[in-house]
Protein backbone atom coordinates (compact mmCIF):
# COMPACT_ATOMS: atom_id res chain seq x y z
CA UNK A 1 0.00 0.00 0.00
CA UNK A 2 1.45 3.29 -0.98
CA UNK A 3 1.38 6.22 1.75
CA UNK A 4 -1.30 7.98 -0.50
CA UNK A 5 -3.35 4.81 -0.52
CA UNK A 6 -2.72 4.68 3.49
CA UNK A 7 -3.70 8.21 4.27
CA UNK A 8 -7.55 7.39 4.36
CA UNK A 9 -9.09 9.62 1.49
CA UNK A 10 -12.42 9.10 -0.15
CA UNK A 11 -10.95 8.92 -3.56
CA UNK A 12 -6.92 8.25 -3.45
CA UNK A 13 -6.87 7.81 -7.11
CA UNK A 14 -6.97 11.38 -7.67
CA UNK A 15 -3.63 11.79 -6.19
CA UNK A 16 -0.05 10.15 -7.26
CA UNK A 17 3.18 10.53 -6.08
CA UNK A 18 6.66 11.74 -6.91
CA UNK A 19 7.93 7.91 -7.26
CA UNK A 20 4.49 7.59 -9.90
CA UNK A 21 5.40 10.30 -11.81
CA UNK A 22 8.70 9.71 -12.30
CA UNK A 23 7.91 6.35 -13.32
CA UNK A 24 5.61 7.49 -15.72
CA UNK A 25 7.91 10.08 -17.25
CA UNK A 26 8.04 8.33 -20.91
CA UNK A 27 4.29 7.12 -20.85
CA UNK A 28 2.54 8.16 -23.77
CA UNK A 29 -0.62 8.26 -22.41
CA UNK A 30 0.45 10.55 -19.62
CA UNK A 31 0.46 14.28 -19.99
CA UNK A 32 2.32 16.26 -17.37
CA UNK A 33 1.08 19.65 -16.52
CA UNK A 34 2.60 22.34 -14.57
CA UNK A 35 0.61 25.20 -13.46
CA UNK A 36 2.27 27.81 -10.71
CA UNK A 37 1.72 31.16 -9.36
CA UNK A 38 5.01 32.33 -10.44
CA UNK A 39 5.47 32.76 -14.40
CA UNK A 40 9.22 32.04 -13.97
CA UNK A 41 9.36 28.42 -12.17
CA UNK A 42 8.16 26.89 -15.23
CA UNK A 43 10.70 28.03 -18.24
CA UNK A 44 13.16 27.93 -15.52
CA UNK A 45 12.83 24.56 -14.72
CA UNK A 46 10.27 21.74 -15.14
CA UNK A 47 9.76 17.70 -14.85
CA UNK A 48 11.13 16.68 -18.17
CA UNK A 49 8.36 16.31 -20.74
CA UNK A 50 5.43 18.62 -18.70
CA UNK A 51 3.69 21.14 -20.36
CA UNK A 52 2.57 24.13 -18.75
CA UNK A 53 -0.75 25.80 -18.41
CA UNK A 54 -1.09 29.12 -17.10
CA UNK A 55 -3.62 30.40 -15.34
CA UNK A 56 -4.14 33.59 -16.87
CA UNK A 57 -3.18 33.44 -19.85
CA UNK A 58 -4.31 29.93 -20.99
CA UNK A 59 -6.83 28.98 -18.77
CA UNK A 60 -9.44 32.91 -18.18
CA UNK A 61 -11.01 34.11 -21.15
CA UNK A 62 -8.77 37.08 -22.51
CA UNK A 63 -12.12 39.88 -23.11
CA UNK A 64 -14.87 38.71 -20.32
CA UNK A 65 -14.48 37.70 -16.48
CA UNK A 66 -14.90 33.91 -17.42
CA UNK A 67 -13.01 30.69 -18.08
CA UNK A 68 -12.13 29.55 -21.90
CA UNK A 69 -15.16 28.36 -23.90
CA UNK A 70 -15.02 24.55 -25.30
CA UNK A 71 -13.52 25.95 -28.73
CA UNK A 72 -10.13 27.13 -26.42
CA UNK A 73 -10.13 24.26 -24.40
CA UNK A 74 -10.08 22.13 -27.42
CA UNK A 75 -7.29 23.99 -28.85
CA UNK A 76 -5.22 24.03 -25.65
CA UNK A 77 -5.51 20.34 -25.37
CA UNK A 78 -4.65 19.97 -28.87
CA UNK A 79 -1.72 21.93 -28.83
CA UNK A 80 -0.40 19.74 -25.57
CA UNK A 81 -0.82 16.57 -27.36
CA UNK A 82 -3.70 15.86 -24.97
CA UNK A 83 -6.43 13.02 -26.26
CA UNK A 84 -9.28 12.53 -24.62
CA UNK A 85 -7.78 9.22 -22.84
CA UNK A 86 -5.06 10.71 -21.67
CA UNK A 87 -4.36 10.54 -17.97
CA UNK A 88 -3.24 14.64 -16.88
CA UNK A 89 -1.35 15.24 -13.67
CA UNK A 90 -0.96 18.53 -12.74
CA UNK A 91 1.47 19.99 -10.23
CA UNK A 92 2.79 22.99 -9.35
CA UNK A 93 4.24 25.76 -6.88
CA UNK A 94 2.34 26.84 -3.48
CA UNK A 95 1.19 23.47 -2.21
CA UNK A 96 -0.51 22.92 -5.68
CA UNK A 97 -2.36 25.73 -5.14
CA UNK A 98 -2.69 26.56 -9.02
CA UNK A 99 -2.41 23.04 -9.67
CA UNK A 100 -6.03 22.62 -8.38
CA UNK A 101 -7.06 25.47 -10.02
CA UNK A 102 -6.12 24.03 -13.41
CA UNK A 103 -7.50 20.86 -12.16
CA UNK A 104 -11.11 22.23 -10.96
CA UNK A 105 -11.04 24.10 -15.06
CA UNK A 106 -10.44 20.94 -16.61
CA UNK A 107 -13.29 19.15 -14.57
CA UNK A 108 -15.96 21.66 -16.23
CA UNK A 109 -14.40 20.08 -19.45
CA UNK A 110 -15.39 16.11 -17.86
CA UNK A 111 -11.41 15.66 -18.35
CA UNK A 112 -11.73 13.40 -15.01
CA UNK A 113 -8.94 11.35 -15.91
CA UNK A 114 -7.32 14.02 -13.97
CA UNK A 115 -4.36 13.92 -11.32
CA UNK A 116 -2.62 15.91 -9.15
CA UNK A 117 0.93 14.92 -7.96
CA UNK A 118 1.12 15.04 -4.32
CA UNK A 119 3.70 17.57 -2.89
CA UNK A 120 3.82 19.34 -5.96
CA UNK A 121 7.10 20.94 -7.03
CA UNK A 122 8.37 21.94 -3.55
CA UNK A 123 8.26 17.72 -2.97
CA UNK A 124 10.18 17.06 -6.40
CA UNK A 125 12.39 19.85 -5.64
CA UNK A 126 13.25 18.56 -2.14
CA UNK A 127 13.79 15.10 -3.40
CA UNK A 128 16.68 16.32 -5.34
CA UNK A 129 14.49 15.34 -9.07
CA UNK A 130 15.93 16.53 -12.04
CA UNK A 131 14.47 19.39 -13.75
CA UNK A 132 14.85 20.50 -16.89
CA UNK A 133 14.51 23.76 -19.21
CA UNK A 134 13.68 22.37 -22.56
CA UNK A 135 9.84 22.83 -24.22
CA UNK A 136 8.68 19.85 -25.02
CA UNK A 137 6.59 19.75 -28.46
CA UNK A 138 3.71 16.82 -28.77
CA UNK A 139 2.61 16.18 -32.30
CA UNK A 140 -1.00 17.92 -32.17
CA UNK A 141 -4.27 16.02 -31.60
CA UNK A 142 -8.27 16.26 -32.54
CA UNK A 143 -10.13 16.74 -28.84
CA UNK A 144 -13.37 16.68 -28.99
CA UNK A 145 -14.54 18.24 -25.59
CA UNK A 146 -18.27 18.79 -24.52
CA UNK A 147 -19.79 22.47 -23.98
CA UNK A 148 -18.41 23.56 -20.54
CA UNK A 149 -20.43 22.41 -17.43
CA UNK A 150 -20.24 24.37 -14.82
CA UNK A 151 -23.64 24.03 -12.83
CA UNK A 152 -22.21 20.77 -10.77
CA UNK A 153 -18.86 22.29 -9.55
CA UNK A 154 -19.40 26.10 -10.06
CA UNK A 155 -21.49 28.52 -8.43
CA UNK A 156 -22.94 31.83 -9.72
CA UNK A 157 -23.97 35.13 -7.46
CA UNK A 158 -27.14 33.64 -7.42
CA UNK A 159 -26.43 30.41 -6.57
CA UNK A 160 -25.01 31.51 -3.47
CA UNK A 161 -27.47 33.50 -2.39
CA UNK A 162 -29.81 30.44 -3.05
CA UNK A 163 -27.66 28.53 -0.86
CA UNK A 164 -27.36 31.06 1.71
CA UNK A 165 -30.99 31.74 1.85
CA UNK A 166 -31.73 27.53 2.28
CA UNK A 167 -28.81 28.10 5.16
CA UNK A 168 -26.21 25.71 3.01
CA UNK A 169 -22.80 25.68 4.12
CA UNK A 170 -20.01 28.08 2.91
CA UNK A 171 -16.29 28.13 3.39
CA UNK A 172 -13.96 31.39 3.63
CA UNK A 173 -10.49 29.88 2.11
CA UNK A 174 -9.33 33.80 2.81
CA UNK A 175 -6.81 34.76 5.46
CA UNK A 176 -8.32 35.65 8.56
CA UNK A 177 -7.52 39.51 7.64
CA UNK A 178 -9.38 39.08 4.57
CA UNK A 179 -12.76 37.06 6.27
CA UNK A 180 -12.76 39.88 8.94
CA UNK A 181 -12.53 42.72 6.57
CA UNK A 182 -9.61 44.28 8.15
CA UNK A 183 -7.91 43.76 4.38
CA UNK A 184 -9.24 44.50 0.98
CA UNK A 185 -6.41 44.52 -1.12
CA UNK A 186 -3.42 46.32 -2.09
CA UNK A 187 -4.22 49.51 -3.97
CA UNK A 188 -1.96 48.68 -6.69
CA UNK A 189 -4.01 45.20 -7.71
CA UNK A 190 -7.81 47.12 -8.01
CA UNK A 191 -8.15 44.55 -10.84
CA UNK A 192 -8.49 42.31 -7.47
CA UNK A 193 -10.43 44.99 -5.06
CA UNK A 194 -13.60 45.10 -3.54
CA UNK A 195 -15.27 48.27 -2.26
CA UNK A 196 -16.40 46.33 0.97
CA UNK A 197 -15.00 44.10 3.66
CA UNK A 198 -16.00 41.10 5.21
CA UNK A 199 -17.50 37.54 4.45
CA UNK A 200 -20.53 36.17 3.63
CA UNK A 201 -22.61 35.69 5.90
CA UNK A 202 -22.43 32.03 8.01
CA UNK A 203 -19.54 31.25 6.27
CA UNK A 204 -16.87 29.74 8.00
CA UNK A 205 -13.20 30.80 7.90
CA UNK A 206 -10.97 27.66 6.90
CA UNK A 207 -7.56 29.43 4.87
CA UNK A 208 -6.75 26.88 2.43
CA UNK A 209 -3.64 26.28 2.69
CA UNK A 210 -4.19 24.37 6.38
CA UNK A 211 -5.15 21.20 4.22
CA UNK A 212 -1.40 21.30 3.09
CA UNK A 213 1.57 20.09 5.12
CA UNK A 214 4.05 22.85 4.74
CA UNK A 215 7.35 21.15 5.08
CA UNK A 216 6.71 19.31 1.49
CA UNK A 217 3.48 20.67 0.16
CA UNK A 218 1.48 16.74 0.82
CA UNK A 219 -1.81 16.91 1.72
CA UNK A 220 -2.67 15.86 5.37
CA UNK A 221 -4.24 12.67 6.58
CA UNK A 222 -8.12 12.40 5.83
CA UNK A 223 -8.06 11.84 9.92
CA UNK A 224 -6.10 15.35 10.03
CA UNK A 225 -8.65 17.08 7.55
CA UNK A 226 -11.30 15.84 9.53
CA UNK A 227 -10.09 17.13 12.08
CA UNK A 228 -10.27 20.37 10.55
CA UNK A 229 -13.11 20.51 8.83
CA UNK A 230 -15.52 18.56 10.31
CA UNK A 231 -14.88 18.45 13.96
CA UNK A 232 -13.47 21.83 14.34
CA UNK A 233 -15.03 23.82 11.97
CA UNK A 234 -18.58 21.35 12.21
CA UNK A 235 -19.14 20.87 7.80
CA UNK A 236 -21.30 18.13 7.07
CA UNK A 237 -19.98 16.05 4.24
CA UNK A 238 -23.76 15.01 2.57
CA UNK A 239 -24.66 19.05 3.18
CA UNK A 240 -24.15 21.32 0.01
CA UNK A 241 -21.52 23.57 0.06
CA UNK A 242 -19.67 26.33 -1.64
CA UNK A 243 -16.27 27.67 -1.08
CA UNK A 244 -14.86 31.35 -2.31
CA UNK A 245 -11.83 33.30 -1.79
CA UNK A 246 -10.93 36.30 -3.56
CA UNK A 247 -10.75 35.07 -7.15
CA UNK A 248 -11.71 31.60 -6.72
CA UNK A 249 -8.35 29.81 -7.27
CA UNK A 250 -7.04 29.11 -3.45
CA UNK A 251 -10.59 27.87 -3.02
CA UNK A 252 -10.31 25.57 -5.93
CA UNK A 253 -7.85 23.77 -3.77
CA UNK A 254 -10.35 23.87 -0.74
CA UNK A 255 -12.37 22.34 -3.65
CA UNK A 256 -10.05 19.58 -4.29
CA UNK A 257 -9.87 19.05 -0.74
CA UNK A 258 -13.39 18.73 0.24
CA UNK A 259 -14.57 16.68 -2.93
CA UNK A 260 -11.95 14.06 -3.49
CA UNK A 261 -9.86 13.70 -0.09
CA UNK A 262 -13.07 13.54 2.27
CA UNK A 263 -15.58 12.72 -0.37
CA UNK A 264 -18.21 15.96 0.25
CA UNK A 265 -21.35 15.45 -2.08
CA UNK A 266 -21.64 18.54 -3.72
CA UNK A 267 -19.27 21.00 -3.17
CA UNK A 268 -18.92 24.30 -5.61
CA UNK A 269 -16.31 26.75 -5.79
CA UNK A 270 -17.56 29.92 -5.90
CA UNK A 271 -14.87 31.92 -8.18
CA UNK A 272 -16.80 35.38 -8.45
CA UNK A 273 -15.75 35.22 -4.48
CA UNK A 274 -15.07 38.53 -2.85
CA UNK A 275 -13.76 40.46 -5.62
CA UNK A 276 -17.63 40.02 -7.18
CA UNK A 277 -19.60 39.77 -3.54
CA UNK A 278 -17.47 42.57 -2.24
CA UNK A 279 -18.54 44.56 -5.16
CA UNK A 280 -22.39 43.78 -5.00
CA UNK A 281 -25.12 45.96 -4.18
CA UNK A 282 -26.96 45.15 -1.27
CA UNK A 283 -26.06 41.48 -0.41
CA UNK A 284 -25.20 40.24 2.82
CA UNK A 285 -21.90 41.02 4.49
CA UNK A 286 -20.57 39.82 7.89
CA UNK A 287 -17.72 41.22 9.78
CA UNK B 1 16.84 72.48 -11.06
CA UNK B 2 15.44 69.45 -12.58
CA UNK B 3 13.45 66.95 -10.68
CA UNK B 4 14.97 63.54 -9.98
CA UNK B 5 14.10 60.66 -11.30
CA UNK B 6 14.74 57.47 -11.23
CA UNK B 7 17.99 55.44 -11.22
CA UNK B 8 19.60 55.90 -15.26
CA UNK B 9 20.26 52.39 -15.06
CA UNK B 10 17.04 51.15 -14.44
CA UNK B 11 15.28 53.69 -16.81
CA UNK B 12 17.55 51.90 -19.22
CA UNK B 13 16.39 47.97 -18.08
CA UNK B 14 12.92 49.38 -18.90
CA UNK B 15 13.70 50.72 -22.46
CA UNK B 16 15.50 47.44 -22.63
CA UNK B 17 11.85 45.68 -21.63
CA UNK B 18 10.03 47.47 -23.71
CA UNK B 19 10.78 46.13 -26.70
CA UNK B 20 10.95 42.19 -25.67
CA UNK B 21 7.80 40.23 -26.06
CA UNK B 22 5.98 37.61 -22.63
CA UNK B 23 8.73 34.88 -23.65
CA UNK B 24 11.84 37.08 -24.37
CA UNK B 25 11.13 38.77 -21.28
CA UNK B 26 10.53 35.74 -19.07
CA UNK B 27 14.06 34.48 -20.35
CA UNK B 28 15.63 37.76 -19.51
CA UNK B 29 14.04 37.25 -15.62
CA UNK B 30 15.18 34.06 -15.60
CA UNK B 31 18.64 34.96 -16.91
CA UNK B 32 18.66 37.69 -13.80
CA UNK B 33 17.30 35.04 -11.54
CA UNK B 34 20.24 32.56 -12.12
CA UNK B 35 22.30 35.77 -11.30
CA UNK B 36 21.08 36.35 -8.03
CA UNK B 37 23.83 35.59 -5.09
CA UNK B 38 22.38 35.96 -1.58
CA UNK B 39 23.87 38.35 0.84
CA UNK B 40 27.06 37.72 1.58
CA UNK B 41 28.21 36.51 5.38
CA UNK B 42 30.28 39.67 6.36
CA UNK B 43 26.88 41.56 6.01
CA UNK B 44 24.40 38.93 7.44
CA UNK B 45 24.22 35.18 8.09
CA UNK B 46 21.35 33.01 8.80
CA UNK B 47 19.21 32.45 10.69
CA UNK B 48 18.31 36.09 9.41
CA UNK B 49 16.81 38.78 11.82
CA UNK B 50 13.07 38.84 11.18
CA UNK B 51 13.27 42.79 11.15
CA UNK B 52 15.13 42.35 7.67
CA UNK B 53 12.39 39.92 6.45
CA UNK B 54 10.22 41.63 3.83
CA UNK B 55 5.81 41.48 5.10
CA UNK B 56 3.81 39.62 3.15
CA UNK B 57 6.65 38.50 0.61
CA UNK B 58 5.81 34.42 0.33
CA UNK B 59 9.40 34.19 -1.36
CA UNK B 60 10.69 34.87 2.24
CA UNK B 61 12.91 37.79 1.00
CA UNK B 62 15.23 39.65 3.18
CA UNK B 63 16.64 43.11 2.10
CA UNK B 64 19.84 45.13 3.79
CA UNK B 65 21.41 48.03 3.12
CA UNK B 66 25.06 49.43 3.80
CA UNK B 67 25.85 53.38 3.46
CA UNK B 68 28.52 54.13 1.04
CA UNK B 69 30.70 56.90 1.35
CA UNK B 70 29.13 59.08 -1.31
CA UNK B 71 25.65 58.91 0.49
CA UNK B 72 24.46 55.95 -1.64
CA UNK B 73 23.32 52.99 -0.64
CA UNK B 74 24.57 49.39 -1.54
CA UNK B 75 21.56 46.57 -0.63
CA UNK B 76 21.97 43.34 -0.04
CA UNK B 77 19.12 40.44 -0.33
CA UNK B 78 18.37 36.79 0.39
CA UNK B 79 15.54 35.02 -0.86
CA UNK B 80 15.07 32.11 0.78
CA UNK B 81 12.24 30.32 -0.70
CA UNK B 82 13.74 27.87 -3.34
CA UNK B 83 10.97 28.48 -5.55
CA UNK B 84 11.15 32.03 -5.27
CA UNK B 85 12.76 32.98 -8.62
CA UNK B 86 10.70 35.72 -9.15
CA UNK B 87 11.90 37.46 -6.27
CA UNK B 88 15.76 36.58 -7.07
CA UNK B 89 15.15 38.16 -10.33
CA UNK B 90 13.71 41.12 -8.63
CA UNK B 91 16.44 41.57 -6.45
CA UNK B 92 18.91 41.17 -9.04
CA UNK B 93 17.72 43.65 -10.98
CA UNK B 94 17.47 45.66 -7.95
CA UNK B 95 20.80 45.73 -7.24
CA UNK B 96 22.48 45.62 -10.77
CA UNK B 97 20.27 48.80 -11.21
CA UNK B 98 19.60 51.02 -8.01
CA UNK B 99 22.46 50.12 -5.79
CA UNK B 100 24.85 53.21 -5.86
CA UNK B 101 22.04 55.33 -7.12
CA UNK B 102 21.33 58.15 -5.29
CA UNK B 103 18.64 58.11 -2.23
CA UNK B 104 16.30 60.61 -4.19
CA UNK B 105 16.45 58.27 -6.91
CA UNK B 106 15.70 54.99 -5.15
CA UNK B 107 12.60 56.97 -3.62
CA UNK B 108 11.44 58.00 -6.97
CA UNK B 109 10.81 54.57 -7.73
CA UNK B 110 6.97 53.64 -8.09
CA UNK B 111 5.32 50.72 -7.28
CA UNK B 112 4.29 50.56 -11.12
CA UNK B 113 7.77 48.75 -11.36
CA UNK B 114 6.82 45.49 -10.29
CA UNK B 115 3.79 45.50 -13.49
CA UNK B 116 6.75 47.16 -15.87
CA UNK B 117 9.00 43.75 -15.64
CA UNK B 118 6.24 41.11 -14.67
CA UNK B 119 3.16 42.10 -16.36
CA UNK B 120 -0.22 42.75 -15.44
CA UNK B 121 -0.71 39.65 -15.08
CA UNK B 122 1.14 38.54 -11.93
CA UNK B 123 -0.71 37.35 -9.45
CA UNK B 124 -1.69 39.30 -6.67
CA UNK B 125 -0.09 38.05 -3.80
CA UNK B 126 3.19 37.71 -6.14
CA UNK B 127 3.40 40.92 -6.81
CA UNK B 128 2.44 42.34 -3.30
CA UNK B 129 5.72 40.19 -2.23
CA UNK B 130 7.94 42.02 -4.69
CA UNK B 131 6.01 45.25 -3.98
CA UNK B 132 7.20 44.72 -0.64
CA UNK B 133 11.26 44.39 -1.66
CA UNK B 134 11.02 47.56 -3.18
CA UNK B 135 9.16 49.16 -0.09
CA UNK B 136 12.06 47.79 2.12
CA UNK B 137 14.88 49.03 -0.15
CA UNK B 138 13.01 52.17 -0.43
CA UNK B 139 12.76 52.21 4.07
CA UNK B 140 16.23 52.32 4.04
CA UNK B 141 16.64 54.85 0.96
CA UNK B 142 14.59 56.95 3.32
CA UNK B 143 15.69 56.65 6.76
CA UNK B 144 19.23 57.69 5.58
CA UNK B 145 17.89 60.54 3.56
CA UNK B 146 16.68 61.56 6.85
CA UNK B 147 19.73 61.22 8.83
CA UNK B 148 21.53 63.12 5.76
CA UNK B 149 19.54 66.19 6.76
CA UNK B 150 19.37 66.00 10.19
Amino acid sequence: MTDIASRGYSNPDVLVSTDWVAEHLDDANVRIVESNEDQLLYPAGHIAGAVQVDWATDLNDQLRRDYLQREGFEELMSRNGITRDSTVVFYGDRNNWWATYAYWVFQLFGHSNSKVMDGGRQKWEQEGRDLVREVPSYEKTSYVAPDRSDAPIRAFREDVLGHLAEGGQLVDVRSPQEYSGERLHMPDFPNEGALRGGHIPTARNIPWARAANPEDGTFKTATELKDIYLNEQGLTPDDDTIAYCRIGERSSHTWFVLTHLLGFKNVRNYDGSWTEWGNLVNVPIEK
Amino acid sequence: MSEPQIPQALTELLEEFSFLDRNERIDFLIEYADQFENVPENIALRPYPEERRVKRCESQAYVWAEDNDNGTQKYYFAVENPQGISAKSFCAILDNTISDATLEEVLQISGDLVFDIYGREISMGKGEGLLGILTSVQAFARQASKQHQS
